[in-house]
C-alpha cells in the first residue's frame, strides 16, 4: 500500500514541472505586453521611456532563460513573486478569490452529491419505469443547459419577478453567514445542477452494471435485505466511477467557472484568470496555472488513495 | 360684491400657500441632504493607488474621494474646462505669464490629523514634474514649461515657467495630481502605490481586491458641511451586464464611466422615474491612423479620399442609436471653448453635407493618385464591441462605396497597442481619451516627435502650430491657431481621419444628486458635492 502511495506521490512532481515549463513559454508566445497595456490606459499613448523603465523593473528586458530560472527558483521556494499588474504579492491576489471559489465548489459538490446519488440509484432500481424516465429527463436537461445560462435565468427572474438581486459583494461565511449564503447559493445551485446531471447518469449506469453482477445475485439468493444489498454490496462498488467524476468536476470548478463568475459578479479564481490573461500579467497567470494544475494533481492523488481504500484489489495489484 | 372680493382674496391666499408649499417642497428636494452611502460600480480596478503613476479611471473612481487637488475643475461645469480652487484659495498669474502664485487654504488636515502646507504641494508636484530615478510619473511631459516649484512660505506655492503656457492652469487641475504628504514621500517615494493618505472628503476604510473599495466621511474636511454622504462603496465589476443588473436591482446607484444607448434604454424602461439620465459629448474618440511609410498612404490624396468617403452626419444619426458615439466634431469636444463652430467644420474635407459630391471628389483623388478601382488594403480594428466594432463596420462600408476593397482584421484588445507601436498596419483604428478638454493635451500626440504618432507622419507645420497655440496667451488668437492646426491635420494633409465623438451616457438612480456629467470620465469623482435624496 505505502509503495503504491509513494509511487503516486512522486509522479506528481514531473507533472508539475512539465506544467511550469509549458506555461512559462506558452504565455510569452501570446502577443501583447503587460507594460504597454498598463501604461497606455485609456488615453492610448505611452512614452517609450516609461515603457523601458517598467520593463526593466519587471525583468522583462532579460533573456527568457534567465527569467525562467529566476521564476522556477522562486516556485521551488513557494515564492511566486508579485503581480505585474498590481505589484502585490501573488498570494494576496489569490487568497480571497481562492476562498470564494473553494466555497462555491464545495457547495456545488454538496448540491450535486445530494441530488445525484439518490436519483441515480432510484433510476437504476426502477429502470424503464416513469421514475427512471423522469430522472433521465432531469439529468439530460442538466447536461444540455449551461450553468451560466441557468445563472442568467436566476438573475433575470430575481430582477423581473421579485425586483431583487443577490448581494454583489462577497462577504466571508465567518463574517456574515446569511449574506454569504444569499450570494453564493445561486451560483452553487446553477453549477451544482449541471454537475449533478453528470454524476446522476454515472451513478445510474454504474448501479445498473453492479446490480447485474453475480455477487449481488448471490446476496439476494442468501436472503439479504434489499437495503443491505444496495448499501454494502452494490453502491460501494458502483461508487468508484462516480467518485472519479465528482472529484474531477470539483477540481474543474476551482478555476473553471469563468462565465458563471461573471454572471453573478463573483470575485473568484476564474475571473482572476481572465483578468490576468487580459492584462498579460505573466507572474499571476503562471501562479494560477500552477495552482489549478496542483489542485488537479492533488485530487487525482487523493482519488488514487480512495481507490486503494475502496477496492483492495488495487492496492495489492 | 363684498362676498366676491372675499372669495378672490381667499383664492389668492390659498394659491400663494399652495405655491409656497410646493416651492418649499421643491427647495427641500434641491437642498443637499446629509447621510447615506453612495454605491457605485467601477468597470476597472486600480493597479496601484498612486494616480501620478497610473493611467486608468479604475484608479480615479474609487480613490479620488480621498484626495484634494491644488486646483480642480468646477464640479458643476458641464464642459469640464473651468478651473476653481481646491486646496488653493486664490491665485495670481504674472503679466508675462511666467509665474503662477497660489495661496493655500489654512487649517486643511490630512486624514492622520497633520496640517497640509505648501511643503506637501511642492513635494507632490516635484514628484509629478521632476520624478527621481525609478519613480514613475506618466504625465511629466505635460509640464515641460515648468522650471521650478517653490514654497516661499507655509501657505504659498509658486510655479516658475520657462515660457508662457496657456494650458498650465487647467493642467494643474488634472484629476491625477493628488496632493500627497511630503513627509511620507521623503521616507519612501513609492509609499503611495500601496497606501492612502490625503486631505480629501472621504477617509479610506478598506480595499478588497477584485471586490470593493470603501470610504467614510472625513469629519475634518476643510469645506465645512461637506461631504454630504456618510460614505461610499465602489464595487468592481467588469461585466457590463452585471453593471446594468446592479443598477436595475438597486444594488448600485451609479456607474461613472458610461453605458451604451441600449443599456440606458433598458434601465429607463425597467425603472421609469427611479432613474435619471445625464448625457454629454465624451472626450474620447476613435480615429483612423494610416501608415505614412506604406504606399499608397504616403500620398495625402489617398488619405483625403478616405476621409471624404465618410458620411459622418448620417452615421451620427444611425450609430448613436446602437453605440456610444454621436457628435460630428473637429479636434475639440463640441460645446467646449476651443470646439470648431459648425460652419467652419463643414468646410473641412469629408465634413460637407453633400456626400455625393464628397465621394465624387474622393474617387477623383484616388484616380489622380494612381490608385486603381477595387484597390485592396487591410484595416485593423481592436476587438472591443463598443464602439470599435460598429465604427469599424461603418468605415469599411463607406470605403467600399468609393471602390475600395477593404479587408478587416480584428486584433485582440491586449495585443492592440503592441501592433500599433510596431507599426504593423496599413490602416488601423486608433483612439484617445482625455482627462480635460484642452488643445495642448488632446493634440500633443499628433506632433511628429510623439511616441503615439503611430502613423509616423512628419509635419513641421503641425509641430510649429502646436507650439504656437500652446504659448498663445490670448484665447482668440489661440482659437485661430487651433483651427489652422485642425485644417492641416484633418483636411490638407489628412494625417488621421476623425470618426465621431464618443457620447457619454450616465443613467443613475434618481436619488443621486449634486453630480454633474462632464465630457471626461476622469473628472468629478471627489464626491464632496454628491448627496442622496430621500
Amino acid at each position: 500500500m505505502w509503495k503504491y502511495l509513494l509511487k503516486r506521490f512522486l509522479l506528481m512532481f514531473p507533472t508539475l514541472i512539465g506544467v511550469a515549463v509549458v506555461t512559462f513559454f506558452l504565455i510569452r508566445v501570446i502577443p501583447g505586453d503587460v507594460v504597454e497595456l498598463r501604461l497606455a490606459g485609456d488615453r492610448g499613448a505611452a512614452s517609450d521611456a516609461a515603457i523601458k523603465m517598467e520593463r526593466e523593473r519587471f525583468g522583462l528586458d532579460q533573456p527568457l532563460w534567465k527569467q525562467f530560472g529566476t521564476w522556477i527558483v522562486g516556485v521551488a521556494r513557494l515564492d511566486f513573486g508579485t503581480s505585474m499588474w498590481t505589484g502585490s504579492p501573488i498570494w494576496d491576489e489569490i487568497k480571497l478569490r481562492f476562498a470564494l471559489s473553494l466555497q462555491v465548489a464545495v457547495m456545488a459538490t454538496i448540491v450535486a452529491v445530494v441530488l445525484a446519488v439518490p436519483l441515480g440509484v432510484l433510476a437504476a432500481l426502477r429502470q424503464d419505469t416513469w421514475v427512471d424516465y423522469a430522472v433521465r429527463i432531469f439529468s439530460i436537461a442538466g447536461l444540455a443547459v449551461p450553468s451560466f445560462w441557468l445563472g442568467i435565468v436566476f438573475i433575470l427572474t430575481f430582477l423581473i419577478v421579485f425586483k431583487w438581486l443577490p448581494p454583489m459583494v462577497y462577504t466571508p461565511f465567518w463574517v456574515n453567514p446569511w449574506q454569504n449564503m444569499l450570494q453564493l447559493i445561486w451560483p452553487a445551485l446553477a453549477v451544482g445542477y449541471r454537475y449533478s446531471a453528470v454524476a446522476t447518469r454515472m451513478t445510474r449506469s454504474a448501479m445498473l452494471e453492479v446490480l447485474r453482477e453475480d455477487y449481488v445475485r448471490t446476496a439476494r439468493a442468501k436472503g439479504l435485505a434489499q437495503r443491505l444489498i444496495l448499501v454494502r454490496h452494490a453502491l460501494k462498488n458502483a461508487m468508484l466511477p462516480v467518485l472519479t467524476v465528482i472529484a474531477l468536476e470539483f477540481a474543474f470548478l476551482i478555476g473553471g467557472l469563468v462565465v458563471t463568475e461573471q454572471v453573478f459578479n463573483l470575485n473568484g479564481i476564474g475571473l482572476l484568470f481572465v483578468q490576468a490573461v487580459a492584462h498579460r500579467d505573466y507572474t499571476l497567470i503562471q501562479a494560477l496555472v500552477m495552482l489549478v494544475a496542483g489542485i488537479f494533481i492533488f485530487v487525482n492523488f487523493a482519488m488514487d488513495v480512495m481507490y486503494a481504500w475502496i477496492d483492495p484489489r488495487i492496492r495489492f495489484r | 360684491m363684498r362676498h366676491r372680493r372675499n372669495w378672490i382674496t381667499c383664492s389668492i391666499v390659498a394659491l400663494s400657500l399652495a405655491l409656497s408649499s410646493g416651492w418649499t417642497a421643491a427647495m427641500a428636494q434641491d437642498k443637499p441632504r446629509s447621510g447615506g452611502e453612495l454605491l457605485f460600480v467601477v468597470p476597472s480596478e486600480p493597479p496601484s493607488y498612486d494616480a501620478h503613476a497610473e493611467e486608468t479611471f479604475g484608479v480615479i473612481h474609487p480613490i479620488a474621494p480621498h484626495y484634494s487637488l491644488l486646483v480642480r475643475v468646477d464640479p458643476f461645469d458641464k464642459t469640464g474646462t473651468k478651473p476653481v480652487g481646491d486646496l488653493a484659495e486664490s491665485w495670481t498669474i504674472s503679466k508675462d505669464g511666467l509665474v503662477y502664485t497660489f495661496k493655500l487654504r489654512q487649517g486643511v488636515k490630512f486624514h492622520d490629523g497633520s496640517e497640509m502646507t505648501s511643503k506637501d504641494v511642492k513635494a507632490s508636484y516635484d514628484k509629478i514634474i521632476f520624478p527621481a530615478a525609478g519613480v514613475k510619473s506618466l504625465r511629466k511631459e505635460s509640464y515641460r514649461s515648468v522650471e521650478v516649484v517653490e514654497a516661499p512660505d507655509a501657505y504659498t506655492v509658486r510655479f516658475r515657467l520657462k515660457y508662457p503656457e496657456s494650458s498650465l492652469l487647467l493642467n494643474l487641475a488634472s484629476p491625477w495630481n493628488w496632493i500627497y504628504k511630503a513627509d511620507l514621500l521623503a521616507k519612501d517615494m513609492h509609499w503611495y502605490e500601496k497606501n492612502v493618505m490625503g486631505t480629501g472628503p472621504f477617509v479610506f476604510v478598506e480595499h478588497v481586491k477584485g471586490s470593493h473599495w470603501v470610504g467614510k466621511k472625513n469629519p475634518n474636511y476643510w469645506d465645512k458641511g461637506k461631504p454630504y454622504l456618510d460614505g461610499f462603496r465602489a464595487m468592481f465589476m467588469s461585466s457590463s451586464a452585471s453593471q446594468v443588473a446592479a443598477i436595475r436591482g438597486e444594488r448600485a446607484h451609479i456607474q461613472f464611466r458610461g453605458f451604451s444607448p441600449a443599456e440606458r434604454d433598458q434601465l429607463t424602461t425597467a425603472l421609469g422615474n427611479k432613474i435619471a439620465v445625464q448625457e454629454s459629448p465624451w472626450d474620447c474618440l476613435n480615429f483612423v491612423s494610416m501608415h505614412h511609410e506604406k504606399k499608397p498612404f504616403d500620398d495625402k490624396r489617398v488619405r483625403r479620399a478616405l476621409s471624404l468617403a465618410l458620411d459622418r452626419y448620417e452615421a451620427s444619426q444611425k450609430l448613436s442609436k446602437i453605440t456610444l458615439v454621436k457628435d460630428v466634431s473637429g479636434v475639440q469636444v463640441p460645446g467646449t471653448p476651443y470646439a470648431t463652430p459648425p460652419a467652419e467644420l463643414e468646410k473641412l474635407a469629408g465634413y460637407g453635407h453633400d456626400i455625393n459630391a464628397n465621394r465624387a471628389e474622393a474617387k477623383r483623388l484616388l484616380r489622380e493618385a494612381g490608385v486603381p478601382d477595387g484597390f485592396s488594403f487591410t484595416f485593423k480594428n481592436r476587438g472591443i464591441p463598443h464602439p470599435y466594432e460598429p465604427i469599424g463596420i461603418w468605415l469599411v462600408d463607406q470605403w467600399r462605396q468609393i471602390g475600395l476593397n477593404v479587408k478587416v482584421e480584428t486584433i485582440e484588445a491586449s495585443a492592440y497597442h503592441n501592433m500599433l507601436k510596431r507599426g504593423d498596419f496599413e490602416v488601423a483604428m486608433d483612439f484617445q481619451c482625455g482627462f480635460i478638454v484642452e488643445p495642448d493635451l488632446d493634440l500633443a500626440r499628433f506632433i511628429s516627435a510623439s511616441d503615439a504618432n503611430y502613423g509616423k507622419h512628419k509635419d513641421k507645420v503641425i509641430d510649429e502650430l502646436y507650439q504656437k497655440q500652446a504659448r498663445a496667451v490670448d484665447p482668440e488668437e489661440r482659437k485661430k491657431l487651433v483651427r489652422q492646426l485642425e485644417k492641416r491635420l484633418l483636411d490638407e494633409e489628412a494625417h488621421v481621419i476623425w470618426t465621431l465623438q464618443w457620447h457619454r451616457i450616465i443613467p443613475h438612480n434618481a436619488r443621486v444628486k449634486g453630480w454633474t456629467i462632464t465630457p471626461s470620465h476622469y473628472l468629478n469623482n471627489q464626491l464632496d458635492t454628491v448627496w442622496l435624496s430621500e
